[in-house]
């Protein structure tokens, strides 16, 4: 269904560069209309939301978000006044049934990869759920699914689902 | 000047004043009588206290000319303060006023280290408001060029700075960071800009301000104090050695009262500042209620003059927020917020009563940009940050409310740092 990239192994760290995704965080108070209008400017900007995720207290909440053009969307959500960053992330195929997600969990645990949060993407992937994870350590993570055949997508993959 | 033969030079001046507004000010003639003094009484300056306190309140209960102390024909300007409610204070200047004002702005400027070969742009008001005439006379005067662009259209303020080559800043503390902002939007980093000099004034700020605007401006920030009842910008002003804003004692005497009180208390006690106008003719006042709080110094200055300096004023009694039987200033949450990289100089402080009894103390303040990682983690440890310092500082607790760059309201001329909405209901 769609074009699957595998990595080469004899070349790890060149893999292990191209696999990170690059994931926009917008700072949001928790006001009426603010969601609505970071979504709106993207829409203006052609820019196609493949995953997102909001954490928030009473007072803010940061939006994370998986665009099709990332640069695109922080330029233009900066010019809006937003307040943007960059963090990079790891995207992962998860075997969509009972367990999927808990076996990948549990390579992550054995690797000793501590996770920060992690989120569903909207799309999927050669009939694979997909998953963000935000990791402190990425190489360490993607090293620890490639060996257990778990495939890790490349941002240029992600960006073109 | 030493001491001894400033208080020769404002004896006869002080026993002068007095004496006028006692024959000429029906107000001051029926309240020396309610007070059992006579302006007879005074014949040594610290006799000067058993005279009674002007307040505010007098001053608007004139309103408008009633306090004038020559006939209108002879007042040739007037200029009324920035009443938020109701009736503002009008005062007159006559000719010789207006000789003296620019007079004093500039020994202010030249103390801040002005000269004629500077062009020093105005981005007060020009109006009513005392800060644009003001420093404007007074700036002209040493013969710096002027550039009065007053206030708004902050884009054309900076592109006028740098078109003009302007080398003195002239506006309130909050405008100074909110134009460095603008600059930086438009992409104009302000510290490539030819300012040297900032004077500042028309509002309490605080040393970590200081810092913050010259970091952001890359120009020396000087500050300079004044207000409308008394004459205008030009009571007081820093020197280079910026210890302190040496007071224009010729012009001006100046007293420290308890605020609770009104007992007189010593230099090196922190109290309300008073004032009694020596030379001032259309608008004279005596023992003036400032509501500001300083403390005076009149050990000599690293700078060689000897006048009395009064620290940086940096709160009034009618700021102070009593917050759960606490004593609080707008100041010290500020010095705080100023100490803390994450967060920007722009700070709204929320006071309100929570269960319609207990007050709630909340301080929204707008992350910087620069600092912002995307991790909630990390901005939930900014808040615990600030709310652990405020602590410290206040002994009371306050609530930390992260706001997003730009947010809160800007004003161009006075800040309003504080929403007290205990009164409304």
């Amino acid at each position: 269904m769609r074009r699957r990239v595998e990595l080469s192994t004899d070349s790890a760290s060149e893999g292990v560069k191209n696999v990170k995704v690059k994931q926009i965080s917008v700072f949001l108070e928790n006001k009426s209309g603010r969601l609505a209008e970071v979504t709106r400017v993207l829409g203006d900007n052609n820019v196609n939301i493949r995953a997102l995720s909001i954490a928030d207290t009473t007072d803010f909440g940061i939006l994370r978000l998986i665009v099709n053009k990332p640069q695109e969307a922080n330029e233009a959500l900066k010019r809006e006044g937003f307040m943007v960053s960059e963090t990079e992330v790891i995207a992962v195929e998860v075997p969509d049934r009972p367990g999927g997600l808990a076996d990948v969990l549990w390579e992550l645990g054995v690797a000793g990869i501590n996770i920060e949060y992690l989120y569903a993407f909207i799309g999927r992937s050669a009939g694979n759920a997909l998953v963000v994870f935000r990791v402190e350590d990425c190489e360490g993570a993607i090293a620890a699914l490639n060996k257990k055949n778990i495939r890790v997508l490349g941002g240029d993959e992600v960006y073109a689902l | 000047m030493p001491g001894e033969k400033l208080r020769e030079l404002q004896l006869p001046l002080l026993k002068k004043v007095v004496d006028r507004v006692y024959h000429t000010v029906p107000y001051y003639r029926k309240l020396f009588a309610l007070h059992g003094i006579h302006p007879g009484d005074l014949r040594e300056l610290s006799d000067l206290s058993g005279f009674p306190l002007t307040t505010k309140e007098a001053l608007r209960d004139n309103y408008p000319f009633g306090l004038f102390a020559v006939p209108m024909k002879d007042i040739v300007r007037l200029h009324a303060s920035s009443g938020t409610t109701g009736k503002p204070i009008v005062v007159g200047y006559t000719k010789n006023d207006l000789e003296t004002w620019s007079g004093l702005i500039a020994r202010i400027a030249v103390q801040a280290g002005v000269t004629e070969n500077d062009i020093a742009q105005i981005c007060f008001s020009y109006g009513l408001f005392t800060g644009g005439f003001g420093l404007h006379y007074g700036l002209e005067k040493i013969g710096a060029t002027v550039v009065p662009s007053s206030v708004g259209g902050t884009e054309k303020q900076i592109m006028l700075m740098q078109d003009f080559g302007v080398t003195v800043l002239v506006c309130t503390p909050s405008y100074a960071l909110y134009l460095a902002e603008v600059a930086r939007e438009n992409g104009v980093d302000p510290r490539t800009m030819p300012l040297k000099i900032g004077m500042f004034g028309a509002e309490p700020w605080t040393e970590n301000m200081r810092l913050q605007i010259e970091e952001q401006l890359g120009l020396r920030a000087t500050d300079n104090y004044g207000l409308t009842e008394i004459i205008g910008p030009g009571v007081a002003g820093e020197c280079e050695a910026r210890d302190g804003l040496h007071i224009n004692e010729d012009h001006f005497l100046v007293e420290v009262i308890d605020p609770a009180t009104g007992a007189i208390l010593g230099d090196g006690e922190e109290g309300e500042l008073v004032f009694t106008t020596l030379t001032k003719e259309g608008f004279p006042v005596i023992r003036y209620r400032t509501k500001d709080i300083s403390v005076l110094n009149r050990e000599r200055c690293a700078c060689g003059r000897t006048t009395a300096r009064m620290r940086k004023v940096t709160g009034r009694t009618d700021d102070m927020l009593i917050i759960r039987g606490v004593n609080v200033f707008p100041s010290q949450i500020e010095s705080v917020l100023m100490e803390v990289e994450e967060v920007a100089p722009h700070y709204l402080i929320v006071v309100d009563k929570k269960k319609g009894y207990l007050d709630d103390l909340e301080v929204q303040v707008e992350l910087n940009r620069e600092k912002f990682t995307g991790s909630f983690r990390d901005l939930e440890a900014v808040e615990r940050k600030i709310s652990r310092k405020l602590n410290n500082v206040l002994t009371v607790s306050a609530r930390v409310r992260l706001v997003e760059p730009k947010s809160l309201e800007r004003t161009l001329g006075k800040a309003k740092r504080v929403l007290d909405k205990r009164n409304d209901s």
